[in-house]
């Protein structure tokens, strides 16, 4: 079965609730190697999306949804989160068009474009120590569980454990680009809190799937 | 506010007052060319703001086109961002330039006072990156000053003045200076520096006693070279 609009608003909302959830620990990360107001810019970010969720109209698109986070981030964030994930989620919202129902390809197309949006971006790469190091082994991840013919929902299982570990991954490495690239090797011994970031969005974006459908 | 036909210069920082530092800076060469700043969030925190620098590359736009600097990471993605959302004619005539801030955003308003087009106005910014022309750097000034260079054969209008005003060629003559020179097609130099290139007569470091050649190798250039002689021999309005 596949992901309709109640998985995009699901995924938003429970994006929402977990950055705030764990909106310290993720300034403690920023404060730790970089200017210490992801956490807070992130939240301000999806609770600005909220609200803008209930004036959607009747017949939108995980496409919409996706699109309405774009703008609402890239306006509201203020660093540079705001425009990474903002053109993730654009690039991810024109890679499902107008479709109603993503399947495990149309998830893995998404995840791959919103990665690719953010590194025309940012112009990182893997081993740079950024949210990069969490969403390249998610795509990797949800690109082989498509081609094994797993549903939208397992893809995206795959993606969240493959970025949580990303994530995890970032700790030892030296940061070569964003805010923390100026405490060079000051910067290994601390995990990247957009690589943090990403992981959490992508796990909610699999809870909301598991929920929603085979769960 | 914007001037007709003339390139503006949106200067985007993380903080609301280097911005408009920055303008308040510029504002002094630059008095009637559109200079716009986009600092800060939309709160005023510290950040960029997506909102903030669309509206300021719309307002420093009069169809010549934007040159738009920015300071750190993020004020580069928001910038090129903003630039994504533009139609496509629009993004066309707006350059987010790597240049240095101050001295880069400096140069550029200059440039763009005085009319210049885009592509100029970009050079005039990235004039400030690195060691710039050679010659022409910061710790060689005073070697330049006293050292008049050799008139180049090929001169054919050539006039010697001695600088009477008290700052010489500081930053507010040497930008009068600069604008003058970019009225005319012809190139002209000051000390055998090009005199359309506001870093690089400041960095002359020429003060009050030099004496200063002004010089055009362009059968066309006298005139050129007659006003800026004069300009240079009455001393900019100063004492």
């Amino acid at each position: 079965m596949g992901l309709d609009i109640n998985w995009a608003v699901d995924w938003v909302r429970r994006s929402a609730d977990v950055v705030s959830e764990h909106r310290v620990e993720l300034i403690n990360l920023d404060r730790e190697i970089g200017d210490g107001d992801h956490g807070e810019n992130m939240d301000r970010g999806f609770q600005a999306v909220l609200p803008k969720l209930d004036d959607l109209p009747a017949g939108s698109t995980p496409g919409d949804v996706l699109k309405l986070v774009a703008t609402t981030l890239i306006s509201t964030v203020g660093g540079a989160a705001g425009p990474l994930y903002g053109t993730a989620y654009l690039r991810a919202s024109s890679a499902v068009g107008g479709e109603v129902s993503l399947d495990g390809n149309a998830v893995a197309a998404l995840l791959q474009a919103g990665r690719d949006g953010i590194v025309a971006r940012g112009k990182a790469e893997s081993g740079d120590k950024t949210m990069v190091d969490a969403w390249t082994p998610a795509v990797d991840a949800a690109a082989s569980a498509a081609a094994g013919g797993a549903d939208a929902a397992a893809v995206l299982r795959a993606a969240a454990d493959a970025a949580a570990a990303g994530a995890v991954a970032t700790e030892p490495l030296v940061a070569r680009k964003g805010r923390a690239s100026y405490l060079g090797e000051r910067s290994a011994g601390h995990r990247d809190p957009g690589a943090q970031s990403s992981a959490l969005l992508l796990e909610a974006a699999a809870e909301a799937a598991s929920n929603g459908t085979s769960a | 506010m914007t001037s007709a036909g003339r390139v503006g210069v949106v200067f985007v920082s993380h903080s609301e007052r280097i911005a408009e530092g920055l303008v308040d800076l510029a504002r002094q060469m630059a008095p009637t060319a559109a200079l716009v700043a986009a600092g800060g969030t939309d709160d005023g925190r510290i950040g960029t703001s997506f909102d903030r620098v669309n509206t300021a590359i719309g307002e420093a736009d009069a169809g010549a086109g934007v040159v738009v600097l920015c300071d750190l990471g993020s004020a580069i993605l928001t910038a090129e961002t903003v630039l994504d959302f533009l139609d496509d004619e629009q993004r066309g005539r707006v350059r987010i330039v790597d240049a240095p801030l101050v001295e880069g955003g400096v140069a550029a308003s200059v440039a763009a006072e005085s009319g210049a087009p885009l592509e100029e106005v970009v050079r005039a910014a990235e004039s400030a990156r690195g060691s710039g022309p050679p010659g022409a750097g910061v710790g060689e000034a005073g070697a330049a000053a006293t050292a008049v260079e050799a008139t180049p054969a090929s001169t054919t209008h050539a006039r010697r003045i001695t600088l009477q005003n008290a700052d010489g060629l500081h930053a507010r003559p040497a930008a009068e200076l600069v604008k003058l020179a970019t009225t005319f097609p012809q190139r002209v130099t000051v000390n055998g520096t090009d005199a359309k290139s506001l870093l690089s007569i400041m960095a002359l470091g020429l003060v009050k006693g030099d004496e200063v050649e002004i010089a055009s190798s362009d059968p066309d250039g006298a005139a050129a070279v007659d006003a800026l002689a004069e300009l240079a021999a009455s001393g900019f309005g100063e004492a």
